[in-house]
């Protein structure tokens, strides 16, 4: 099946229903907005049926044989998701909803409890409204104050700012994305991490669009914490992941108070239950974790350095075609090494929403707007881009017709 | 379908917006944006009587947010603030000539009546409560 170093898409093809449909009066679908959300395996979708159809119950408590059936499943899923990130330990992994939940536990729990007046949260513009808002929530609250490293032009963060916020010596944490979902860029977390624990800073790393497509180590990256969804890397909505190295997670206050995160509740008084389900209160989407195991099976069996290397491959092929394209400016990174599989651009004065009506028509799901990115949006000046976003399955042919669909979009408003 | 949509008079108000620009001495000035695009448009008015003397719009957007705006400037130029007040859905759409786009487009090309309407709920809120209240529904639907 395998070709040296990348995969056969073909066959990977094959195993997700959803690509052999045919949207806009049967086109093929062409699915390009895959940093919004992946698609999602039969594998996946059958994981979430078989728990509905044969074992549905809750976990934890009941001592039936069908509970300790969806117990086993969704504590096998977070084991399999402790592998497949290096945690040291399975209490170091919570489920959540989203990143978006993930990150505001941190901020809420970890952050009320440590940030104070006039300290500082380090976060970059680059970020994803789900690491800005939070931490303006929460410096707003204690009157402590957000800083921003800036990008430059080339789509790098602007390092010598992150070092002198350092400087200060008034950081409390750092949070950063590792890979733009709009620019694409890898983000230098290994430095950015080492240099923030010489000052005995922590860092909260946003997987969102790294864990994905790429290798991610934990314990080599030395993060304090880590936030990703499942639904961006074949698994189903409403699951998210929240990594807390233990000696921090031991000290944290919990989040949600309820059902499950508890050990004894009396009337003024509650002892909280063990990590990590002192942070999972109340019942958990079950089903879905459930269908995230399958999700990490398959990436495990294609191996992130080759998910890694394909989308190096498609992304350095788009760049490559897009480039050649009239009236086309490209953001981010111009090495295909140095980002993700993520191609926002704009083209001449077409507005991104019309463009991606345009691409609709030909069957090409792009995604326009601003990518709950606004800050960034207003640091490159634009109101919006659009961006094409690849994955395990997209192929060169795809990238063809959705060049071919741009040519199309430059006739209808004769650029 | 997108030929249909972006016809020759599309582009020309995208790229020629008419009544574009700042007012001094509005009666009236609105602004509204739709979350899910991130179009923006503001509406200034000047009401001379019971007539809308002038108006201009400021915006950014797509091309149906922003040439649907500059249609629906030329189409109330100087008309009665009673049949403004009336101009529904379809009246926008036969306006542009895009009877037939989705749910998502749809809000393109009506968030200048939106915020037109918006605008005469501020112009009428003292003057007829009534007709605001009913104005403010309105917008709630577009």
């Amino acid at each position: 099946m395998l070709q040296k170093g990348v995969f056969d898409v073909e066959k990977i093809r094959q195993d997700f229903p959803i690509l052999q449909r045919k949207v806009m009066g049967g086109k093929p679908l062409v699915y390009l907005d895959n940093a919004a959300t992946t698609q999602k395996p039969l594998s996946v979708i059958n994981a979430i049926s078989d728990y509905y159809t044969n074992y549905n119950s809750n976990i934890h408590r009941a001592v039936h044989q069908m509970a300790e059936e969806a117990t086993i499943a969704y504590e096998e899923t977070r084991k399999k998701i402790a592998k497949f990130i290096n945690a040291k330990s399975t209490d170091e992994i919570i489920f959540t909803r989203n990143t978006t939940e993930a990150i505001n536990l941190v901020a809420y729990s970890w952050g009320r409890a440590n940030v104070k007046k006039d300290d500082r949260v380090v976060i970059t513009e680059i970020e994803h409204h789900s690491n800005i808002v939070p931490w303006q929530i929460l410096t707003q609250e204690k009157g402590a104050k957000l800083e921003y490293v800036g990008v430059g032009d080339d789509g790098y963060l602007k390092m010598h700012e992150y070092r002198n916020y350092l400087d200060s010596n008034k950081v409390k944490l750092v949070s950063v994305s590792q890979m733009s979902n709009v620019l694409g860029t890898i983000t230098p977390v290994n430095e950015i991490i080492r240099s923030s624990h010489e000052k005995g800073i922590p860092v909260l790393i946003d997987g969102a669009q790294s864990v994905p497509h790429m290798p991610v180590d934990v314990q080599k990256l030395d993060c304090d914490f880590m936030a990703f969804s499942a639904h961006k890397m074949l698994g189903p909505t409403g699951v998210g992941v929240l990594y807390v190295k233990r000696d921090i997670l031991e000290k944290m206050p919990p989040f949600m108070g309820g059902g499950d995160m508890i050990k004894e509740v009396h009337k003024y008084e509650t002892r909280y239950n063990d990590l990590p389900y002192k942070f999972e209160g109340g019942t958990p989407n079950i089903a879905d974790v459930i269908g995230f195991s399958a999700a990490i099976d398959y990436l495990d069996n294609l191996g992130m350095d080759r998910v890694r290397e394909h989308e190096i491959d498609i992304t350095k092929y788009a760049l490559d075609r897009i480039s050649g394209v009239k009236g086309v400016t490209v953001y981010g990174p111009a090495n295909a090494k140095d980002r993700g599989g993520v191609v926002s651009f704009n083209i001449g004065d077409i507005h991104p929403h019309d463009l991606a009506t345009i691409m609709n028509d030909h069957g090409i799901a792009i995604r326009s707007g601003h990518h709950c990115a606004q800050v960034l949006m207003e640091r490159l000046d634009v109101a919006a881009t659009s961006r094409a976003s690849f994955y395990i399955y997209n192929t060169k042919q795809e990238v063809d017709k959705f060049i071919e669909a741009l040519d199309e979009a430059r006739r209808l408003f004769k650029i | 379908m997108s030929d249909d949509i972006y016809r020759e008079i599309i582009l020309d108000h995208y790229r020629n917006p008419r009544n574009k620009g700042k007012m001094a001495e509005a009666d009236v000035s609105i602004h509204d944006s739709n979350p899910l695009c991130g179009d923006e448009i503001d509406i200034h008015l000047k009401v001379d009587g019971d007539k809308i003397k002038d108006i201009k719009f400021e915006g950014r957007g797509c091309a149906i947010s922003q040439a649907s705006a500059s249609m629906l400037t030329e189409m109330v130029m100087n008309k009665p603030l009673t049949s403004v007040k009336d101009l529904t859905k379809d009246d926008i759409l036969e306006n542009i000539g895009l009877m037939n786009l989705g749910p998502a487009r749809i809000k393109c090309a009506l968030l200048s009546l939106k915020v037109l309407k918006l605008g005469m709920v501020k112009y009428y809120a003292d003057r007829d409560p009534d007709s605001a209240k009913k104005l403010q529904e309105d917008s709630r639907t577009l």
